[in-house]
């Protein structure tokens, strides 16, 4: 072997084994500083001087901070978290970098302002997030109807909600549920009508697929929670008429209570109960439902409401 | 053992866009140089004169074919440690003086530390520098700069020397100082190989010479038998203007210039006319043997194989 | 070969100094001086934060500029000025340039580095008055800023082996500036699907960690930084350059000089 093949294989041999080193490596390092770049978030007290800093690539880095806000709640919830204490920080400096990314005002209204697991608990100031953004972009009837959906669903604040959604309306080119929704608060507040309403609305507008995602699951509880009223009113019917509860739903058909079996919004059956009670079968499946789970049911620790669950 | 050995060494470049177009900067090259000859390696410019000693050097890799120096392999420690190389028009760290320089290369080349500062001293003496050894480099003139890549080239008492242009951009009291230093390596035994367009160094230097054309080899030989009096001829000077009878009786042709005629005659009548001369009372100036020159070699060499070319007859060298 | 890599090292660093690079430290002398003394008219709280950030963030951004312009030079001003023709066709092989020059501008890097944390050091203890337990921290950050130096002086390298200066520059800041969001990267990767998650987590992961070199931020807060991390660090940044220099030298050996 010629000096120059010679030197070719040996300092090969070295690429290779160093390459592979250093991934190794890499991944050692990041197991080390989980998080610690997030963290670094926390010590950024003034997110306008970052956004100075910046040189007028505040969008770009509006964009990092952004990504690492999907990230940071994403890694959480599948960690079945309590605590999403970076989740504020992170969206407020996004915001700041980049006032006009709307969607991170959707991740405040869905992600921030729910209580844990499904959110970090922090309603009043994702509420301060959205007028922040309504300061920014005026004409943006999202961030109103953000504002209503945050006092109505966190904060049971219906006449709140109300007039959120009263302001959003008179945006040029609002969505047409804003009027809508503004009407109908005083008779249906609280009501499962006015719940799929909003969520509906969310679900149709929103381009991101973990809020769109979040929407479809709670569209499923409820569809859940009306399913399971009406077969228990049933089963109600039947045992007047038999004296007894039905223990399958043929017996309801034959009775002529009800036509085909019933099936859950994922397709699966429904199950009676000798109680008359109507279950899920997989109520894990189901996130937000306030019916149809067994006795001593605990949800688990990481609902399933992203798509990645 | 020869000093270099060439067999077939090749240098193909692609060029153009897309690579496909073939230049050949050299043509396969067979060359023999033995220890202790000073070679002269002659062609015009973009001949393959430097591509050839790159080659050699290991700065750049042949297409085919291979090249022993003093009968080691080209990318040899062991051979590097025992040859200099000048490039042509060198250029060096201008933020050095001479002698952190050659201290540099001499470290570089394993030159003990002990020797190094008194080799450095004795060839910067050799080359004609011995005072400037702590001025700078960058405040060299264009001759210094030959001399100094001299001086590094010799440096390490190298078996074998390889000099590219070496008088270029110097200077006829230069050109001198570096042809005398040559010859004075070839009595020390070392092999001196060099490249250039100027002839007359050549001639006056080299014991063997190859010519190269476009690539390709057109010819080799010893100096003294390209050079050789082909047509046996001499030539005789004398002062006056007169031709006497008895010369043309011998076939002179005759040349008269102001004060001196120039006759050409046969070799075989070389005696018979300096006699004639003698018996007229003629002053004999020179008689001299005619040669072809080098340059008419040289030239016949550049035309493409075919062709014939008048070889001249041109008297003598001189400079 | 050492002794050959030893003075193709030092050369360089000779180089570098008579190139008047060090004359770098000067200007960053004055920045210290001034911001200390602006500093120190303000809150006490906050003097040690902005002279810590400011200081280390001059260093590290001083250094890469360093790095990146003299080391572009390194082997391409070389071969342009045809200095490197004597120098190989000594026994000098051409791997052992190559590492010499690394050594070289590691080197001078180091001693800038050296002195420039002498700078920091004086500019705390005049804010502070006196060092304080976590003043000890700046010196890791500072050793992860010299990590940093070593990959970036061993990819430009790697660039000027075989590119032009300007590509050369070009492409080494723009490693820089990935480098510094690499984590960020590999979670992007991971958020991908197919085809584009395997070239994203490839990149990811080829590109130099620079983020996690990155302590200064947390050592400004005078947190702690993890002696696991110090070593996990310190393997990678010598795996990483010595990757670089491998590939420097695998294109120099093979490279024709024109």
């Amino acid at each position: 072997m010629s000096r120059s093949q010679r030197v070719t294989v040996i300092f090969s041999v070295f690429l290779a084994s160093s390459l592979i080193a250093s991934v190794l490596l890499l991944r050692r390092v990041d197991q080390v500083r989980t998080g610690a770049t997030l963290e670094e978030v926390l010590y950024i007290s003034s997110p306008q001087a970052l956004r100075r800093l910046s040189l007028g690539y505040n969008g770009l880095l509006a964009d990092i901070y952004w990504t690492r806000a999907v990230q940071y709640y994403g890694n959480k919830h599948h960690d079945g978290a309590r605590r999403f204490d970076l989740l504020a920080p992170l969206l407020e400096i996004t915001t700041v970098l980049d006032p006009q990314l709307l969607v991170a005002y959707e991740y405040g209204a869905n992600f921030l302002a729910p209580k844990p697991p499904n959110g970090a608990g922090m309603p009043d100031r994702a509420i301060a997030l959205e007028e922040f953004g309504i300061l920014n972009n005026p004409d943006a009837w999202q961030l109103y109807y953000n504002v209503g959906f945050i006092h109505y669903m966190e904060l049971k604040n219906y006449a709140g909600a109300a007039e959120a959604f009263a302001r959003g309306a008179q945006r040029p080119n609002a969505h047409p549920f804003l009027a809508m929704l503004a009407g109908k608060m005083a008779e249906h507040a609280g009501d499962r009508q006015m719940a799929r309403m909003m969520w509906s609305t969310s679900y149709q507008t929103t381009k991101d697929i973990n809020v769109r995602a979040n929407a479809a699951a709670h569209l499923r509880a409820l569809q859940v929670d009306e399913d399971v009223t009406n077969l228990e009113a049933l089963n109600a019917r039947y045992q007047q008429q038999t004296g007894r509860f039905p223990s399958s739903f043929s017996e309801l058909e034959a009775a002529g209570l009800l036509r085909g079996t019933p099936l859950d919004p994922l397709g699966q059956s429904y199950k009676l109960m000798p109680d008359g009670r109507v279950e899920l079968r997989t109520p894990d499946d189901f996130p937000f439902i306030e019916k149809g789970m067994p006795f001593d049911y605990t949800p688990p620790p990481s609902p399933k409401i992203l798509p990645s669950d | 053992m020869a000093a270099i050995e060439i067999l077939g060494l090749e240098k193909t470049y692609s060029i153009g866009f897309w690579r496909k177009r073939q230049k050949h900067a050299l043509r396969p090259l067979n060359l023999k140089v033995e220890e202790g000859e000073i070679f002269g390696f002659l062609g015009p410019n973009g001949a393959g004169k430097t591509t050839t000693l790159k080659l050699l050097m290991g700065l750049i890799f042949p297409t085919a074919g291979s090249a022993r120096i003093l009968g080691m392999e080209l990318d040899d420690p062991r051979m590097k440690a025992q040859i200099g190389f000048l490039p042509e028009q060198p250029y060096f760290y201008d933020y050095l003086t001479a002698r952190e320089l050659l201290e540099y290369y001499g470290q570089l080349s394993g030159v003990e530390a002990k020797l190094r500062s008194s080799r450095v001293n004795e060839v910067l003496h050799r080359v004609g520098l011995p005072d400037v050894g702590g001025v700078q480099l960058r405040k060299f003139s264009k001759g210094m700069l030959q001399r100094v890549g001299i001086a590094q080239a010799i440096l390490h008492d190298p078996r074998v020397v390889f000099f590219d242009e070496p008088m270029s951009g110097l200077d006829p009291m230069g050109r001198r100082e570096v042809r005398d230093l040559m010859e004075q390596l070839k009595v020390e035994g070392k092999t001196v190989f060099f490249s250039t367009h100027i002839l007359s160094d050549a001639e006056a230097l080299c014991d063997r010479v190859a010519i190269i054309h476009q690539g390709e080899l057109r010819g080799v030989g010893a100096v003294a038998d390209l050079t050789s009096s082909v047509h046996g001829k001499v030539e005789v000077v004398w002062q006056g203007t007169v031709v006497p009878a008895s010369l043309r009786a011998l076939g002179a042709e005759c040349h008269v210039t102001r004060d001196t005629v120039r006759a050409m005659l046969s070799e075989a009548n070389q005696d018979a006319a300096i006699e004639a001369l003698r018996r007229e009372r003629l002053r004999l100036v020179s008689v001299t043997p005619v040669r072809t020159s080098l340059e008419d070699y040289y030239l016949q060499k550049l035309q493409p194989p075919n062709a014939t070319v008048r070889v001249g007859a041109k008297v003598g060298t001189t400079v | 070969m050492t002794s050959r890599i030893a003075h193709i090292a030092s050369n360089t660093f000779r180089e570098a100094v008579r190139d008047r690079v060090l004359y770098n430290l000067i200007v960053f002398a004055l920045l210290m001086s001034a911001a200390a003394v602006v500093v120190g008219q303000i809150s006490i709280d906050i003097e040690r934060l902005v002279v810590i950030n400011l200081g280390l963030t001059a260093v590290s951004l001083f250094g890469m500029v360093i790095a990146i312009f003299i080391g572009i030079g390194l082997v391409s001003k070389e071969i342009e000025r045809r200095t490197l023709y004597t120098v190989l066709s000594r026994p000098v092989r051409r791997w052992e340039f190559i590492v010499g020059k690394f050594f070289g501008l590691a080197g001078t890097l180091a001693v800038n580095t050296f002195f420039m944390a002498i700078g920091v050091f004086v500019a705390l203890l005049y804010v502070s008055h006196h060092f304080q337990q976590q003043d000890r921290w700046v010196l890791v950050a500072l050793y992860f800023i010299i990590l940093q130096f070593l990959i970036l002086t061993a990819l430009t390298l790697f660039f000027s082996s075989f590119s032009s200066p300007l590509l050369s520059a070009v492409f080494a800041f723009s490693l820089f500036v990935i480098g510094s969001f690499a984590e960020d990267l590999r979670g992007f990767a991971g958020m991908t699907h197919g085809a584009t998650r395997w070239l994203a987590t490839g990149a990811a992961y080829l590109v130099p960690n620079f983020s996690a070199l990155n302590v200064i931020t947390s050592v400004a807060h005078s947190q702690p930084v993890s002696g696991q991390l110090v070593l996990d660090n310190s393997a990678y940044a010598l795996v990483y350059t010595a990757m670089a220099i491998c590939g420097a030298v695998l294109v120099f050996e093979h490279r024709n000089l024109k």
